[in-house]
């Protein structure tokens, strides 16, 4: 009885959080049109943006999405920076996530070197094109390619069904020819599960894609590497989700050096987000451990849809 | 003990990446903490000073480079005495991580005589330093 009620209050204290973070600095950022610090000394923003950062990982491992997907869209509708620093800092959220994350997920064997490294060169390829690209075209061209980009995310979460061990009868050639196949310990029955791939050569094609919108628009990837890896490919959830958080390492490296070649980093913004997020990514695989608010899922769905329609809003000048 | 129990621990490459990853992105975030502490607390004078950053922010990146009187690529290397391009330390750090858990991929492979896996290795880095160099479209704008 008291630990449902803890529960609940946890529940409801993350509720308020996710919709706490979303107002002052929206109602600050509009304000900040005029003014590009907003009115505000210098140091306002950098800790509004720590914490928001901290809430948005709290958040972003309640809701099993990628720090990156919600940081570059809510900090670019409700922040006065430009967006290209917001992809430059969402790129280094998502790889310094993605490294800190990947060690106990390679330990484990969840993360797969075999897996990982094929689609990993097709994919961080294709993020160095996606970032020239998404540096080159006009900002508002971005902005609306982006909102688009969210919309379908939130439409992609609303949707999938992501299957725990799809069925793959014959693995395909140039799977077979790469050896992507592997175990893993189910940690909950102990028992050693064999997996392998197929429609390799179609994952590969869609790694292209990955890669490029990772490096347009700086979200990390996790949204689209686990359903490729798991629903096309025929990976197992577990491996899928885990090689999806590795393979961030690598995509987003080539793809964060791009940016910060260009100067599209500006540490007194990239910092906070990166130090933010990840304490909170921390703190929420501590409250995930104790409950499992499906609401959360469903507010970042919502959150995202209205962060999406935003950024096609200003993509268009409305 | 059947195959598949045998072969559900992470191969010897795998594990020694994972340690990499592990130092390494403790130790870049480590650092990117000191030296952002250095830059807000005006322990080392920045190139921008803090209350101007907010004039630059709403910039392209493009426009604040050519503002602030910043160098493309690398420049930012040459100017690692000035608070706030110290903090690329860590933040280039994080960048060369995956760079240098490749390069213990290329020999482990190789010994293996993994062919497949030792190329794409190799194609990785020659990707990502290239991509790390600055060279790459820097004639645009």
């Amino acid at each position: 009885m008291v630990k449902q009620i803890l529960q609940r209050i946890h529940d409801l204290c993350l509720v308020l959080g996710v919709l706490f973070v979303s107002t002052p600095a929206f109602a600050v950022a509009e304000t900040a049109a005029a003014d590009p610090g907003g009115g505000k000394p210098w140091w306002f923003w950098p800790i509004v943006l720590l914490v928001f950062c901290f809430i948005l990982g709290i958040v972003a491992v309640l809701a099993g999405v990628g720090g990156g997907v919600l940081y570059v869209p809510l900090v670019s509708a409700f922040f006065p920076f430009h967006l290209d620093f917001v992809r430059g800092a969402g790129l280094f959220v998502a790889l310094a996530g993605a490294l800190a994350a990947g060690p106990g997920l390679l330990k484990r064997n969840l993360a797969n070197l075999r897996l990982a490294l094929p689609v990993a060169l097709i994919a961080s390829t294709c993020a160095i094109f996606g970032a020239f690209l998404g540096l080159a075209l006009p900002v508002n061209i971005v902005q609306i390619c982006l909102g688009a980009v969210i919309l379908f995310i939130a439409v992609l979460l609303a949707t999938s069904k992501n299957v725990e061990r799809p069925t793959v009868t014959k693995q395909d050639a140039i799977g077979k020819a790469f050896g992507m196949s592997g175990v893993y310990r189910e940690e909950t029955t102990g028992e050693a599960v064999e997996w392998k791939t197929h429609r390799t050569l179609l994952g590969f094609f869609m790694f292209i894609i990955i890669g490029v919108a990772a490096g347009m628009f700086g979200l990390g990837a996790g949204w689209a590497n686990v359903p490729v890896l798991n629903l096309l490919m025929g990976a197992p959830l577990k491996i899928s989700v885990a090689t999806s958080k590795f393979l961030l390492s690598i995509t987003d490296t080539s793809a964060a050096w791009i940016y910060l070649n260009k100067g599209a980093v500006i540490p007194l913004i990239a910092i906070p987000s990166i130090i933010g997020l990840m304490l909170g990514s921390f703190v929420g695989v501590r409250i995930l451990a104790k409950a499992k608010p499906k609401i959360i899922r469903y507010i970042v769905i919502a959150v995202l849809f209205f962060a999406g329609l935003k950024a096609l809003l200003k993509g268009l000048g409305h | 003990m059947t195959t598949a129990e045998k072969n559900v621990k992470a191969s010897a490459e795998q594990i020694r990446y994972a340690n990499i990853l592990f130092y390494g992105a403790w130790s870049g975030i480590a650092l990117m903490i000191i030296t952002y502490l250095i830059y807000v607390l005006g322990i080392l004078p920045p190139h921008i000073p803090l209350h101007e950053v907010p004039n630059y922010w709403g910039m392209a990146a493009d426009q604040y480079l050519h503002e602030a009187d910043i160098g493309r690529g690398w420049a930012w290397a040459g100017m690692l005495g000035k608070g706030d391009f110290l903090n690329f330390l860590g933040i280039a750090f994080l960048g060369v991580l995956t760079i240098i858990g490749y390069l213990t991929l290329i020999p482990a492979y190789i010994k293996k005589k993994d062919t497949a896996y030792a190329i794409v290795a190799i194609l990785e880095v020659l990707v990502l330093l290239s991509a790390a160099s600055g060279f790459l479209g820097s004639g645009g704008h």
